[in-house]
């Protein structure tokens, strides 16, 4: 588990905002539920999450999607912007079972990344979206359980596939520390 | 119109306030439009958004097309918590009025109008605070004011390098958007939605992997510099805080903390006319 936040964090985080901000706009909608629709930008959080861990993900989740709600919707929903910031920290957390940098990222890694990002997006968008949408907004307990059920569907879909492609294709370009081994 | 919201240098007073005040206006405005349901107080915060929106001399080329994304999602969004929880207004009113009876098991009600009238005048507290936010913020200065309220500069760095590389990220996606269309890849509603997954993989790989190459060439170039030696940093873009700077924050907070005990004074967050 990493912790520290050095210059690749620093770098990671701000550069992964700014991909996330812009992936704002390319949307896939779910239907007639305002607001949600397949966000690949979920896949995109995943995916740094997964490669740099719970601190880069975790701010990059509260950031990106806080500065991307300003810059294109002008309001910001806050209660959908911590659930976002927990889904990186969750996937992150776990950032070493993936090695995704160290190109190790195969079929076991893959299976683990997708139970992980199952869990994550259930406990973001059903358990925690909605009760902060009732709690900050009031909002009819209905609708958001609804709303969010269809958030967690349409994320853990994009995720899966886009999230674990992306995590293959970089594992491929990426990893070349394992083809090296110590001497003794 | 852009469909980006974006700094602009304007000569007014707002421009003039730090970015620390501004960012305190701003999560200040939206923590108390965000707890309060006091209709009294949503109207006072309403009418100061629009004065100091107005003071701000933001055009309506800088706003126009997120502001109608603005009405199209308040209008989305008041439909369909009628259509989930018509009485949601009764419940929290403890009334039921109704105006008229509409079909099967709905009907409009005197207070789930006033619910949702609420609802409304929040969208539209918030929304000029946010707009005036960015438009008047500088973003390097917007890194500057981070730290100055106690968050760590490294992450106040971060901040700063997002707000720089969302352009270029954008010229990005823009540029491998085109040259996947040129190669006959389907984006738009025609093809269905697993390919259209597919499409955008096709796009999103690029894209990233880009990113990836690029944080490698900027945190070598940090690295270089030495960056992360000393526990504090100077900002550039830096200001000090001036008489009015003072003068709009103590405003804020005495505004803020009046506006919630007007809230809480009577044991809801609800304003209750019925």
């Amino acid at each position: 588990m990493k912790s520290k936040f050095g210059i690749k964090e620093v770098v990671a985080t701000g550069i992964g905002t700014a991909l996330f901000v812009v992936l704002t706009t390319v949307q896939i909608p779910l239907g007639f539920i305002p607001n949600t629709a397949l966000q690949p930008r979920a896949a995109l959080l995943a995916f740094f999450a997964a490669v740099f861990g719970p601190v880069v993900g975790g701010i990059m989740g509260l950031l990106g999607h806080a500065l991307g709600d300003a810059l294109f919707y002008g309001s910001v929903w806050w209660s959908w912007v911590f659930p976002d910031a927990l889904f990186g920290i969750i996937v992150g957390l776990f950032s070493s079972y993936f090695s995704i940098k160290e190109g190790g990222f195969a079929k076991k890694e893959a299976i683990r990344f997708n139970v992980i990002q199952i869990i994550g997006n259930a406990l973001a968008w059903i358990v925690v979206a909605p009760l902060l949408d009732i709690l900050i907004y009031a909002e009819p307990a209905k609708k958001v359980f609804v709303q969010g059920f269809f958030a967690f569907l349409g994320n853990i879909i994009v995720v899966g596939i886009l999230g674990t492609l992306l995590a293959l294709g970089y594992a491929k370009i990426g990893g070349k520390s394992s083809s090296l081994s110590k001497e003794d | 119109m852009s469909r980006i919201l974006k700094y602009e240098q304007k000569n007014t007073w707002i421009d003039e306030l730090t970015g620390v005040t501004k960012l305190l206006f701003f999560l200040l405005w939206s923590i108390v439009s965000m707890i309060t349901y006091d209709t009294r107080v949503l109207l006072v915060m309403l009418l100061f958004s629009v004065v100091i929106f107005k003071m701000s001399e933001i055009s309506w080329k800088q706003v126009g097309t997120v502001f109608k994304f603005i009405l199209l999602f308040l209008c989305l969004n008041l439909i369909v918590i009628f259509f989930f929880s018509p009485y949601q207004g009764s419940k929290i009113y403890g009334t039921r009025t109704e105006i008229c009876h509409l079909f099967g098991s709905y009907a409009m009600t005197k207070e789930q109008l006033f619910y949702e009238f609420n609802i409304m005048i929040k969208y539209f507290t918030v929304a000029p605070a946010v707009l005036m936010f960015i438009c008047t913020t500088n973003p390097s200065e917007f890194a500057a004011s981070l730290n100055r309220i106690g968050i760590p500069y490294h992450v106040g760095y971060s901040v700063a390098i997002a707000l720089r590389y969302i352009p270029d990220v954008q010229e990005d996606f823009t540029r491998i958007k085109n040259a996947q269309a040129a190669r006959g890849i389907e984006m738009s509603s025609k093809a269905s939605l697993f390919s259209r997954i597919k499409n955008t993989a096709t796009i999103l790989l690029p894209l990233i992997f880009t990113g990836m190459e690029r944080i490698d060439t900027i945190s070598n170039a940090m690295e270089l510099r030495r960056f992360g030696l000393h526990k504090k940093r100077t900002w550039y873009s830096e200001r000090p805080l001036k008489a009015a700077d003072y003068a709009v924050m103590v405003f804020l907070v005495v505004f803020s903390v009046g506006a919630l005990i007007l809230t809480f004074r009577n044991g809801s967050r609800f304003y209750n006319p019925f």
